[in-house]
C-alpha cells in the first residue's frame, strides 16, 4: 500500500470518533473498582470501631491524603495522555497529598502523646499495610492502564507509574477505613512504601502497555 | 511556517467537525514533512534512507487513532510533531541504535531538499496480507481500488455500518501488528 493510499483509507474513516481518554479511564475505573471493593470487604472489611474513629483528625486525615494522591494522579494522567505534554505545570499536583501528610505529622508533633514517636511510626499493622495496599491496587492499576491506552503518551513508562499511583491512591482510601494505625507518621512511613512498589509496577507496566 | 501551521491547525478543526475532504488535505499536507523529518533520522542514524516510508505511514496511522488526544483549542503541530517524534525514535530503536531525535528535525523542509515521490513501503502491505479476510478485503476496496465506503459494501455485501467498523478496526490491528513487529 503506497502513502497515498493509506491517506485515502485515513479520511475515508475520518467518521470514526473515539472516545475521549476520560471517558475511558472512567469506565475502566468503574470496572475495575468492583473487583478491589470485593476483595477488601471478604479479607479485610471496614475497622469495628469506625465511628469513634472518625471524631480522631488523623482517621480523617487520611483519606484526605489519600484522594488527593488519586485525584492528582487521575489529573496528571490525564494531562499526560496527550503526546506533547510533559510532566512541567502539573507535576507540583502531586506535591498536595505530600503537603498534607506533612502538615499532619507536624500537628500531630504539636500534640501530647502517649506513645513514643518510634511506636506511632511502626503502628501494628505495617506488614498488612504493606501487602493489602499493593493487592488491592492491582485491579485497580489493570483498569487504569486499559482506560489510558487510549492516550497518547509521550513517556509511557512514566504515564504508567503515575496510574501506578492512582490505584494505590484509591487502594489506600479503602486500606485507611480498615487499618487502625492513624499516626501521619505512620502514613508517611508505610503507605508512602506501599505506593512507590505500586508506582514501579505502573512504570514497568506502563512502559510495555502504553505505547502506541 | 507559521502560516502552514495555522492552515493545519484550521484543517484538522474542521477535520474533526466531520469533513472528510479537510482530513485529506492535511494528511497529505503534512506527508512531504514527515518523510523530510524521517529520512533526516534515518540518515544520522546511519540507517538507508529508504526505509522512510514505512516510518512515514507509521506516524499517520497513528495521527489517525490518535487525533482524540488533540485538544482543537490547541494548535496542531506541536501535537503532530510530538508523535512523528515518538514513532520516529520507536522506528529507529527498533532497528537498534540509539538515537537522538530533534524537535528541528520537523520544523521545516528544508528549501534544497528535492520532494520525493510517495516511495515503496513494505511494513503496512506485509501486515495487511496477515488481517482477518473481512478487514482486509475492505482496506483493499477502499485504498486499492478506491472505492467509496458504499461501493465497497455494496461489492462485498455488507452494510455500510459493518463496513465502517471493519475498516476502523482493520487500521486499529495494522497499527497494532506495526507496534508488536
Amino acid at each position: 500500500m503506497d502513502t497515498d493510499q493509506l491517506i485515502k483509507t485515513l479520511a475515508a474513516d475520518n467518521a470514526h470518533r473515539a472516545r475521549p481518554v476520560g471517558f475511558a479511564l472512567m469506565l475502566a475505573l468503574l470496572a475495575a473498582a468492583p473487583v478491589s471493593l470485593l476483595m477488601f470487604f471478604t479479607e479485610l472489611g471496614i475497622r469495628p470501631d469506625v465511628m469513634t474513629a472518625m471524631r480522631n483528625p488523623f482517621f480523617d486525615l487520611k483519606f484526605a491524603v489519600t484522594l488527593a494522591l488519586a485525584a492528582a494522579a487521575i489529573a496528571v494522567s490525564l494531562h499526560l495522555s496527550r503526546p506533547e505534554a510533559s510532566l512541567r505545570g502539573f507535576g507540583w499536583l502531586l506535591l498536595i497529598p505530600a503537603g498534607l501528610l506533612t502538615a499532619g505529622i507536624g500537628g500531630e508533633m504539636m500534640m501530647p502523646q502517649r506513645l513514643p514517636m518510634m511506636t506511632r511510626l511502626m503502628g501494628n499493622n505495617s506488614r498488612m499495610c504493606m501487602t493489602a495496599i499493593p493487592l488491592l491496587s492491582l485491579p485497580i492499576l489493570a483498569g487504569a492502564l486499559i482506560g489510558l491506552r487510549h492516550g497518547a503518551p509521550a513517556r509511557p513508562a512514566v504515564a504508567g507509574a503515575i496510574a501506578g499511583m492512582l490505584s494505590a491512591g484509591l487502594a489506600a482510601t479503602l486500606y485507611a477505613s480498615h487499618c487502625t494505625d492513624d499516626s501521619p507518621l505512620f502514613v508517611a512511613t508505610w503507605y508512602t512504601l506501599s505506593t512507590a512498589l505500586v508506582t514501579a509496577i505502573g512504570a514497568l507496566a506502563g512502559s510495555k502497555l502504553l505505547r502506541f | 511556517m507559521r502560516e502552514r501551521e495555522d492552515e493545519w491547525t484550521g484543517l484538522m478543526r474542521s477535520a474533526i467537525s466531520g469533513d472528510s475532504t479537510a482530513y485529506h488535505r492535511l494528511l497529505k499536507a503534512v506527508t512531504p514533512v514527515l518523510r523530510a523529518a524521517a529520512r533526516r533520522g534515518l540518515a544520522r542514524a546511519g540507517q538507508p534512507v529508504d526505509q522512510s516510508e514505512d516510518i512515514v505511514q507509521d506516524i499517520l496511522l497513528a495521527v489517525h487513532l490518535k487525533r482524540h488526544t488533540w485538544d482543537v483549542s490547541a494548535p496542531f503541530a506541536p501535537w503532530l510533531f510530538a508523535i512523528a517524534r515518538n514513532k520516529l525514535i520507536d522506528a529507529l530503536r527498533r532497528r537498534g541504535r540509539r538515537v537522538f531525535v530533534n524537535i528541528e528535525d520537523f520544523a521545516e523542509v528544508l528549501p534544497g531538499e528535492a520532494p520525493v515521490e510517495t516511495a515503496s513501503a513494505g511494513e503496512v502491505a506485509a501486515q495487511l496480507a496477515s488481517l482477518p479476510a473481512r478487514q482486509r478485503d475492505v482496506l483493499q476496496s477502499i485504498a486499492v481500488e478506491s472505492a467509496s465506503i458504499k461501493d465497497t459494501a455494496a461489492k462485498l455485501a455488507m452494510s455500510e455500518g459493518a463496513v465502517r467498523v471493519a475498516l476502523h478496526r482493520g487500521l486499529a490491528s495494522l497499527t497494532a501488528k506495526l507496534r508488536e513487529q
